[in-house]
Parts: C-alpha cells; structure tokens; sequence
C-alpha cells in the first residue's frame, strides 16, 4: 500500500516538554504516572521491614528508629498521598478494561468500583487483625 | 447577550513559509450560532481567503474538527453562546500537520485505518444463502464502537500521538474493536498481529482524553484497555500452551 503523500510545506506543530502542564486532565495523568515510582519505595520499604524483623529485635528496633526520621516520615507521607491517588485514579479506569456479565446483564460502573473498595476494606482489615491481635 | 463575539483565527499560509498567527474577526453572535456558523459568516461577509473544512452541519460527517479554546471540538456542535463572551480562539486539531489556516493533513489517518482491516473477515467456508444473520444482543455487543465519525479528535487530544505518529491511535484501535466483537467476524486473529507491535496497543497510557473529547461516546480507551486484556491473555496462552491447543 503507498503511503499518502504528506503536504510537502505542512506546518508542524512542535509538542513542548511541558505539555502535561497545558490540561489538568494532562497533569493528573503524568502525576499517575509518577505515582508508580512511590508504590515501588512502599514495596522496597515493607520488604525492608521484613527482613528487620526476621533479623530480630534489635534490628527491628533500629529499623523503626530509622523510619520514625523526620525525612523518612515526610516521604512516607508523600508516598502515602501518591498512593492514595493511585489507587483512587486505578478504580475509577478499572470499569473502562473490564466487562463483567452477570446473568447476561452488564454489570455497571459504579458496582464494579464499588466493589474493588470492598476488596480493599476486607484485605485491610484482614491486615489489621493480623497485625494487632 | 452582547451581539458580537471575537473570533481570534489561526492563519497559516503555506506560501510565505512563516509559523500560523490569529487574525481577529468580530461576528455576530446568535442563540443558535455554532463556532462554524461563526466561521462561514468570515468566509461570507469579511475574508473570503480563510480555509477550513466542513460537510454536513450536523456532526455527522466529521469533517470540520478543530481545536477551539485548546479544546478538540465539532466546530458544527460548539455554540458561540456557550462561549460568550469570549474571544473564542479557532486553531487546526492538534497533532496534524496543518496545510493552510484550519486545514490538517489527515493522510496519516488514512493510513492507518485499512491497517487494522475494519471489515467482516470470514474463514473460507461456504458464503451463506441469505445475510449473516444477528441478534439485538449481539448488535449491541459492538454498537458503541461502531459510532465513530472518523473525526479524529481523539487523535488531536492524544499527547501519546503527539509524541509518537507512529501509534496507531485511539479511533483505529476501537475500530478494530467494533469488527472484533461483531458476531458475524472471525478475523481477531489477524487484527491482533497488528495490534500487538509496540506501536499498536501498547503504545497507549491510559491519558483517558480520547473518550474525553469524543462526540460519538466511542470510549477509545475502553476499547484500547480491553485489547491490551486481550493480547496479555493470548501472550500468556502462547506461553504455556504447546500450539495445538491454542
Ligand atoms: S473515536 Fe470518537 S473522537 Fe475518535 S474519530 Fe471516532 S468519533 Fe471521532
Ligand atoms: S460539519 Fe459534519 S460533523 Fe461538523
């Protein structure tokens, strides 16, 4: 198949490397995007947490002096909020990817976000438990 | 109401070979005047030398897309008084590379379509006697994606396209959605080979603006997002299944 002929005096517009500050929309996006990178320290940091506990008390005590830092409390805060709007902006698409039937009915948007919450409320708890009891 | 808007029109003119500028127009502004009205009262009573396109007046041709207020919009479907009191700025779709004034080549477009193979593929068995027949049911398995003008605003609101011409893109990809899910075809094989390559679904990040900006409802990116479920599934079947059981 021949390519169509593009317009030899075409104008083209060049994209600015900060397009993602032109729209909100834009903007949300690219925080989504950064988002990952947080998620990832919450998975390095709970792992860490892991082997401190594993290598006993006082290593564990010395990881929780460590974490209780001002700037490991900051991050951590910042990570949580990165977190949160990950997870928050992932349910909301999820409905988007997915079709679930039931009984030949399409299950609408708000059953299939209602319900990741659900999940999220059950796993959490189940965590909670876990961890205090 | 006032009873004129400002128009701030992009002009580019390929001869004198120097980047687009906005040229002012006043029109009058009417209840029922939509962006392209506004434009056609320019070509009609003040400057005859401005290009733009446009066909049926009634979103339906998707001919006359543009970006107005940096916003991808039908100029057909965009009322003058829901932008009062203005000025309302009229550039050519973003993305496209502009021929003169509003006029964008669409030729990569063009392109692009037939890659997907938007048409019923049947495996060579006997051609039936009647039509194919289908149910509602089934109709309205695709229906959606099959409301698509081709006016390419999503296109124009993709950053990933912008970056990246060479994506296939939002329109194509819930094309080659609609002919997936239609009962009638069995080519999802061979669609899936194409869209598959990096440029193809993989390119997409999930910005979401094309669903955004659509007149038609498509949803693109619900499209792109289940191809994306669907080529993993078969990435993951290739793996572990000896060919046979494919
Ligand atoms: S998917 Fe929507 S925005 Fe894209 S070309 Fe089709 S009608 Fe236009
Ligand atoms: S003129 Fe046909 S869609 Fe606007």
């Amino acid at each position: 198949m021949s390519e169509t002929e593009v317009q030899p005096r075409a104008y083209r517009r060049p994209v600015s490397t900060w397009w993602w500050l032109e729209k909100r929309s834009y903007f949300v996006f690219a925080m989504r995007e950064l988002s990952s990178v947080f998620v990832a320290w919450f998975v390095v940091f709970l792992l860490m947490l892991t082997y401190a506990v594993g290598r006993g008390d006082d290593q564990y005590q010395s990881f929780l002096d460590w974490a209780a830092t001002p700037w490991v409390v900051v991050l951590n805060l910042v990570t949580l909020v990165f977190v949160v709007l990950h997870m928050v902006t992932w349910f909301n698409l999820t409905p988007q990817a997915t079709v679930v039937r039931l009984r030949g009915q399409r299950v609408p948007a708000w059953a299939i976000i209602a319900s990741q919450y659900v999940g999220l409320a059950v796993v959490s708890a189940f965590v909670i438990w876990l961890v205090t009891r | 109401m006032a009873d004129s808007i400002r128009l701030q029109v992009s002009r580019y003119r390929p001869e004198e070979g120097s980047a687009p500028t906005l040229q002012e127009y006043d029109v009058p502004l009417r209840k029922e005047w939509s962006v392209l009205d506004g434009l056609n009262y320019v070509k009609d009573h003040l400057d005859s030398t401005l290009s733009y396109r446009w066909s049926c007046r009634m979103g339906i041709c998707g001919s006359c897309g543009m970006s107005v207020n940096g916003t991808p919009e039908l100029t057909c479907g965009t009322f003058l008084a829901d932008l009062a009191p203005g000025p309302v700025r009229v550039e050519p779709m973003r993305n496209f590379p502009v021929v003169r004034d509003l006029v964008v080549d669409i030729g990569d477009f063009m392109d692009k379509l037939p890659r997907v193979k938007p048409w019923i593929i049947r495996d060579d068995e006997p051609e039936p006697d009647g039509e194919y027949l289908q149910t509602p049911e089934e109709l309205d398995e695709y229906k959606q994606f099959s409301m698509c003008i081709n006016c390419m605003l999503c296109y124009s609101a993709c950053p990933v396209y912008g970056l990246d011409p060479d994506f296939i893109g939002p329109a194509a990809i819930a094309l080659a959605e609609r002919y997936d899910l239609d009962s009638r075809d069995r080519g999802a094989r061979e669609r899936l080979d194409v869209l598959i390559e990096h440029e193809g679904v993989w390119g997409c990040t999930f910005v979401g603006e094309c669903t955004t900006v659509c007149p038609k409802h498509v949803d693109p990116a619900g499209a792109i997002q289940r191809y994306k479920l669907k080529a993993a599934k078969e990435s993951v079947k290739a793996f572990l299944l000896p060919r046979g059981a494919r």
